[in-house]
């Protein structure tokens, strides 16, 4: 084990990628001689090359549909888009190109891609720069969409998606990054992608959350049980495919849920996993699902203001609360 | 001259533009009698750009193309009888009737793929030959594409690219004067749009798209540049679109003034007369009856082939248990 910073855990996964398997390269915006905006790339160009790590105008649109092309010829691209909130710009490649071909062409071509981009707020960087839009990605059939919380998760994970046959999109959080963590040593330390992680075992209700949430949740877990409320909290980790046995087997203990992921509310990924919940687990239910999500409307800049929006420990114990009332 | 095709070339050149005609007219027929689905983007007159072009490449070389890309298709030797049983959703077609006529691949020779969507054959392209270049292999990538999309935003992230890093591509833009109904000039402020290459760093030509001997040659030199490590080049061929935008088209703005000369200028009958030189007129003919047979074949065949039973794709399937 080594204690490691959430950034330092994802460079150690792609130079262990890198010098295991050539066909593994990376590009994207200032992850070269940079080493990345959020250094997670730093000293890899030094290390592999520029071939193998090239910094790239910016034109997101064109490069995922190439990292779309390059993965059905024989490599394993791994993309960096510096922000979830210039996603929109790479949909045609994921939804017209990545989804489709897998399907079109199978047993003809993989696809072995990694998309790697980090979203969420907190630290007044607006309302382009701060979104989170998994549900956009999480829309998209034959894509895998990941979100790590813990430093030895971002490596296992991110090993397991670059060693993948498929797309995956690996989302980060700009505040996860400089968080410290164990990290089990060894080259071939891969964390499943597809599984949750019980973070924390509880009997009276159960918290869902994705990517930073995941520390929100905690929290909020710490504050119920001062109230008497034993709360179980997992995080999801994989966003899709979606770890059903793990949500289903912890409704069956607490009989109630709370779902919480840091984008919009209407047609959001909380609302996905709360219909999806209500779909298999309506029997093991005492309460309606709560949704704790992002209102939708663009995040304000001022600390104040986006303070109020972004979903937190409070809103989510309060949640808690609500459905066991 | 250097890089033309040889006699043999050539034969099989003439050869795979009548299969692809008379894909096309017994496709339009069935089309008007209701036998076909969902819409078809017919071809006629551009055949010499897909076929020779592709001809002009290894079977290892890599192809992609558009909604409109039958000549492509068979240019690169993909079997006529599958495509039929793909373009009538039959199981034995290429994509075993997921895919449709926009949406062929055969992976196994470098046919990856149609693409439906206008302009994404150009980053496809690029990042094909990006794989390349990373592997350091002898092979080359081509887009083709039209003059519609070479006016997405797409086409200049890509070709800026493909001029920076020197990628071994091919950017073969298929001017056939219309973008859906929408003539060239009023969608573009100039008439060459190979004039761009220069804004890329890399080498321009315009080409009598019509004539299946200079899209050969074209090809053939820019794929000897792309190998070389010298990158990527533009090639515009300036031709012709026949037929409407697609069978759904209602027509009424292609006039017969503008069709008459292009008409003369059919490139099956340009290489009827090149090849005729060559290998004789009764030669060139018999070409052309071995073709009948050959697409009549493949019809017959692909028509009776079953239609496939659907199933849950597996990874849909692994994610169908949410």
């Amino acid at each position: 084990m080594a204690m490691m910073r959430y950034a330092e855990a994802l460079n150690a996964a792609l130079r262990e990628e890198m010098s295991r398997d050539p066909s593994v390269f990376m590009f994207g915006e200032d992850i070269g001689r940079y080493g990345g905006v959020f250094k997670v790339s730093r000293g890899l160009m030094e290390e592999f090359g520029e071939s193998r790590v090239r910094d790239t105008p910016i034109s997101e649109q064109a490069l995922t549909a190439m990292a779309v092309s390059a993965a059905m010829t024989g490599t394993r691209p791994i993309l960096e888009i510096m922000y979830a909130d210039f996603i929109p710009l790479c949909m045609d490649a994921l939804v017209n190109q990545a989804s489709v071909f897998g399907y079109l062409w199978e047993g003809q071509v993989e696809m072995p891609f990694v998309l790697r981009t980090q979203g969420g707020g907190g630290v007044g960087t607006g309302a382009q720069h701060a979104k989170s839009l998994d549900s956009f990605l999480t829309h998209i059939p034959g894509i895998k969409v990941v979100a790590p919380v813990t430093p030895a998760d971002a490596k296992g994970m991110l090993k397991s998606a670059i060693r993948d046959a498929q797309p995956v999109i690996f989302l980060e959080h700009k505040l996860l990054y400089n968080m410290r963590g164990e990290v089990p040593d060894g080259e071939d330390e891969l964390v499943p992608l597809g599984k949750a992680r019980l973070v924390r075992p509880g009997r009276d209700v159960s918290i869902f959350a994705t990517s930073k949430m995941v520390i929100e949740a905690e929290a909020a877990a710490v504050q119920l049980a001062k109230d008497g409320i034993d709360a179980e909290v997992i995080d999801l980790r994989t966003l899709r495919p979606l770890d059903l046995a793990s949500i289903k087997a912890s409704i069956a203990r607490t009989h109630h849920a709370v779902v919480v992921n840091e984008g919009w509310t209407f047609c959001g990924y909380a609302a996905e996993l709360s219909a999806t919940i209500m779909d298999h687990c309506f029997d093991d239910l005492d309460a309606p699902v709560a949704r704790v999500a992002m209102p939708d409307m663009p995040i304000p800049y001022s600390e104040p203001l986006e303070a109020a929006v972004i979903p937190n420990a409070a809103r989510i114990a309060e949640a808690a609360r609500r459905v066991l009332a | 001259m250097k890089n033309s095709p040889s006699v043999e070339e050539q034969r099989e050149i003439h050869r795979r533009m009548i299969l692809t005609r008379r894909l096309e007219e017994i496709l339009g027929v069935m089309a008007k009698e209701g036998k076909t689905r969902g819409p078809l983007h017919r071809c006629d007159g551009q055949e010499a750009v897909g076929v020779a072009s592709c001809m002009a490449l290894n079977t290892s070389d890599y192809v992609c193309t558009t909604h409109r890309g039958h000549h492509v298709y068979v240019g690169k030797g993909m079997e006529p009888r599958r495509i039929v049983a793909e373009i009538m959703g039959r199981e034995t077609g290429y994509c075993g009737g997921r895919g449709g006529h926009m949406l062929l691949g055969d992976a196994s020779i470098g046919m990856i793929g149609g693409n439906a969507i206008v302009g994404a054959g150009i980053p496809a392209a690029a990042g094909m030959a990006l794989s390349i270049q990373v592997l350091k292999q002898d092979r080359v990538a081509m887009a083709v594409f039209g003059d519609g999309a070479a006016q997405t935003g797409i086409a200049h992230e890509a070709m800026n690219m493909a001029g920076l890093w020197k990628l071994p591509v091919i950017f073969l833009l298929e001017n056939n004067q219309y973008g859906l109904t929408v003539r060239q000039e009023v969608q573009s402020p100039v008439e060459d749009l190979f004039i761009r290459a220069a804004g890329y760093g890399m080498p321009g030509l315009k080409i009598d798209g019509n004539d299946a001997v200079a899209v050969y040659r074209a090809v053939a030199e820019a794929s000897e540049r792309a190998r070389r490590g010298e990158g990527a080049t533009l090639i515009e061929a300036k031709t012709y679109r026949m037929q409407g935008f697609s069978t759904s088209d209602m027509g009424g703005y292609q006039s017969d003034e503008e069709m008459a000369p292009w008409r003369e200028r059919d490139p099956i009958l340009v290489s009827a007369k090149a090849l005729g030189a060559l290998i004789g007129d009764k030669a060139v003919s018999d070409i052309a009856s071995e073709a009948e047979t050959d697409i009549q074949a493949a019809f017959d065949l692909a028509l009776s082939d079953p239609f496939p039973t659907f199933e849950f794709h597996r990874p849909s399937g692994a994610y169908a248990e949410i």
